[in-house]
């Protein structure tokens, strides 16, 4: 139950991504991008296999039975993942409002589509 | 070998990122300054990668690569940096054009806009980091250092046309990011490992349904760095973006696409070797069809460009295509020879890059766009302190007429210089390499080769024409040494390498069989003796 949850949000979170990536406004741009960001972590998170109530950290040294324990490193992987696309999309905020301020229109192409 | 020299291997990586770091702090006025420290920084990397250079040159074959533990931890659990042929070659191929276009950028364009220096010593630690990491994640965190600071570079000089590129290049290479990491991920979920050598010593043991999986994330992956490299149809927004960016930054951009067939070529050797079952070969044909349609997209470009630098971004696409499809056609002799010409072709974009803007101040139109982005940042100083950077030199017209041929020779394939032994060196080993036997998508591939030549022969000949000898005014530019010497020296690396054609080639010849026998890097990674061990050298 918990995958099917699980591929449905990644799914819809990609799919409502993409459509607005490829809408002509800036600012529908950036939360597509966002939007992707998300699918994709989430994305990363299952290649780790879901598992509910098994941490990823060993707590006894002593005895290690990798079976208990939930695979730490994609967890990992979403951290930097995380913070990477986080700056970049602080950075590409402000390359949005640098060409609004230039254009002055929040168009993709720096200008309107002729009427 | 040394403890010392064994710390060689990261210096590439370190370096750029402690000037980069320390220039920050310094104070935006201290221009010379932080000039000196990039130029020291960039001459530093120039010979700490050719000292590598000759080290991984040295390496007896089949004896692998060199490794250098991250943290000192072992092979398959840590991150390795990994030295081998190829990576020592790109290497030096990116200090090159790193020292070649900083010094260029002496002359105005470091003073067009804040933090150039920082921003360009950490593009240089991205392209590096990504030249000799071993892992697959650790390659994507370079990647984004390096696109993080071209995001910068592309920018750099402000105005509306940047803005407009950089924008789309920035929402571009964001999805190739997610894209990127959808792949790693899931050759994580399959495998178990994102180590490049453990990934390929995984992959025949892999389970049928395990093997799908597997392919569809390499498609992913492989989708990813075919954006970067400027693969028909993701390259759209290459020669916009690279013709609105200023001159270095092209310059430096020239290397950046190589990056993804550098990493195309990496992966596919390692992982979709003979050894890799099922999945041998995996996408070849891809390979060779999508290059040869960016080949003709590229052709079709530069015969339809109006500017000189829109020319110059349509053949990093045909200099991309040809790389891209050669590695598609598999033959070990055609790959060496492809090498050549990425080393050559890769040189004279850059040195186009450069004669470019120089070749515009002859319009004047150029120049004053230059003038107009330099009066917006609040620069009024314009010829005071000119005179300590450099002279204007005599004889100009003729020297940037000089050098445009020498480019336009480069670029078409043509003797006497260097592209013309990679182009001719391909042509021959694929005609060898079939015995006898030449198939239609060979027939087709030499083809294109002479077409995009002979396209981008024409292109520079008409562009040449209404440069040179169709000019209003009879009036010389001012081009100062500063900026005509790194032009020269790329052109003259290029007469070197023509020159000094054989032991290049031998090089890689050696590269190539390198790439062959990917179970040398397998074991090499796998197995490497760890610095500060009992120092004993042999291997199992």
């Amino acid at each position: 139950m918990i995958e099917l949850i699980f591929a449905l949000a990644v799914g819809i979170l990609t799919a409502s991504g993409v459509w607005l990536l490829l809408r002509p406004r800036t600012f529908q741009v950036i939360i597509g991008l966002s939007l992707l960001s998300y699918a994709v972590n989430l994305f990363i998170f299952g290649m780790g296999r879901l598992r509910i109530g098994s941490p990823p950290v060993l707590q006894n040294p002593e005895v290690v039975d990798p079976a208990l324990y939930t695979d730490p490193l994609p967890q990992a992987l979403v951290l930097t993942a995380i913070v990477i696309s986080f700056a970049m999309t602080a950075l590409f905020l402000v390359v949005l409002l640098a060409s609004r301020g230039l254009t002055g229109t929040d168009h993709v192409d720096g200008r309107e589509d002729a009427q | 070998m040394t403890g010392a020299l064994d710390h060689l291997i990261i210096v590439p990586i370190l370096l750029p990122l402690v000037s980069g770091a320390v220039m920050l702090l310094l104070d935006e006025r201290l221009r010379t300054i932080k000039a000196a420290i990039g130029v020291a920084t960039t001459i530093a990397l120039l010979i700490v990668s050719i000292m590598l250079l000759r080290m991984a040159d040295m390496m007896p074959p089949g004896s692998g690569v060199r490794t250098y533990e991250l943290g000192n931890w072992p092979a398959p659990y840590g991150i390795v940096l990994v030295l081998d042929r190829l990576a020592a070659l790109m290497l030096v191929l990116t200090s090159v054009l790193g020292l070649t276009t900083l010094l260029y950028s002496l002359a105005r364009w470091h003073r067009a806009g804040p933090r150039f220096h920082t921003i360009f010593q950490l593009q240089l630690m991205g392209l590096n980091g990504a030249f000799l990491t071993g892992d697959l994640f650790n390659l994507f965190v370079f990647f984004e250092v390096l696109l993080a600071a071209s995001y910068g570079l592309v920018l750099h000089g402000d105005g509306v046309g940047r803005v407009r590129a950089g924008l789309a290049y920035i929402a571009i290479n964001l999805t190739g990011s997610f894209l990127f990491l959808i792949g790693a991920s899931l050759a994580y979920g399959v495998t178990g490992t994102l180590n490049m050598a453990d990934l390929a010593h995984r992959i025949p043991a892999l389970a049928p349904g395990d093997a799908a999986l597997f392919a569809a994330a390499a498609a992913v992956l492989g989708t990813a760095f075919l954006m970067k490299a400027g693969a028909w149809p993701l390259n759209f927004w290459l020669p916009t973006t690279y013709a609105a960016s200023s001159a270095p930054a092209a310059a430096i951009f020239a290397i950046m696409s190589k990056l993804g067939v550098y990493v195309i070529l990496r992966l596919w050797t390692l992982v979709f070797g003979p050894d890799a079952g099922s999945l041998a070969g995996f996408g070849g044909e891809w390979l060779l069809i999508g290059g040869m349609l960016t080949m003709v997209f590229g052709t079709i470009g530069v015969l339809a460009s109006q500017t000189l630098s829109r020319l110059a971004g349509c053949s990093v696409l045909i200099s991309s295509g040809t790389v891209l499809a050669a590695i598609g056609t598999g033959g070990g002799a055609v790959i060496g020879s492809a090498l050549f010409y990425l080393v050559s072709s890769t040189l004279g974009i850059a040195a186009l890059f450069l004669l470019v803007e120089l070749v515009e101040r002859l319009r004047g139109p150029g120049a004053d766009v230059l003038a107009v982005t330099m009066e917006a940042y609040g620069e009024a100083e314009d010829e005071s302190d000119d005179k300590e950077i450099g002279v204007a030199i005599p004889a100009t017209v003729a020297l940037l007429g000089g050098s445009f041929i020498a480019c336009a020779l480069l670029l078409a394939g043509l003797p006497p210089l260097s592209g013309f032994i990679g182009k001719f060196g391909m042509m021959a080993a694929m005609l060898r390499s079939d015995g006898g036997t030449v198939q239609v998508s060979t027939w087709l591939l030499i083809g294109l080769l002479t077409v995009s030549g002979l396209a981008t022969l024409i292109a520079m000949t008409r562009t040449g024409i209404n440069s040179f000898w169709a000019r209003m005014d009879d009036s010389v530019p001012r081009v100062r040494i500063i900026e005509m010497a790194p032009v020269l020296a790329l052109l003259l690396i290029c007469l070197g390498l023509t020159v000094g054609g054989g032991p290049a080639m031998r090089y890689m010849e050696a590269t190539t069989q390198a790439l062959r026998t990917p179970q040398d890097y397998v074991t090499g990674v796998l197995s490497a003796q760890r610095p500060g061990s009992n120092g004993a050298e042999v291997r199992p």
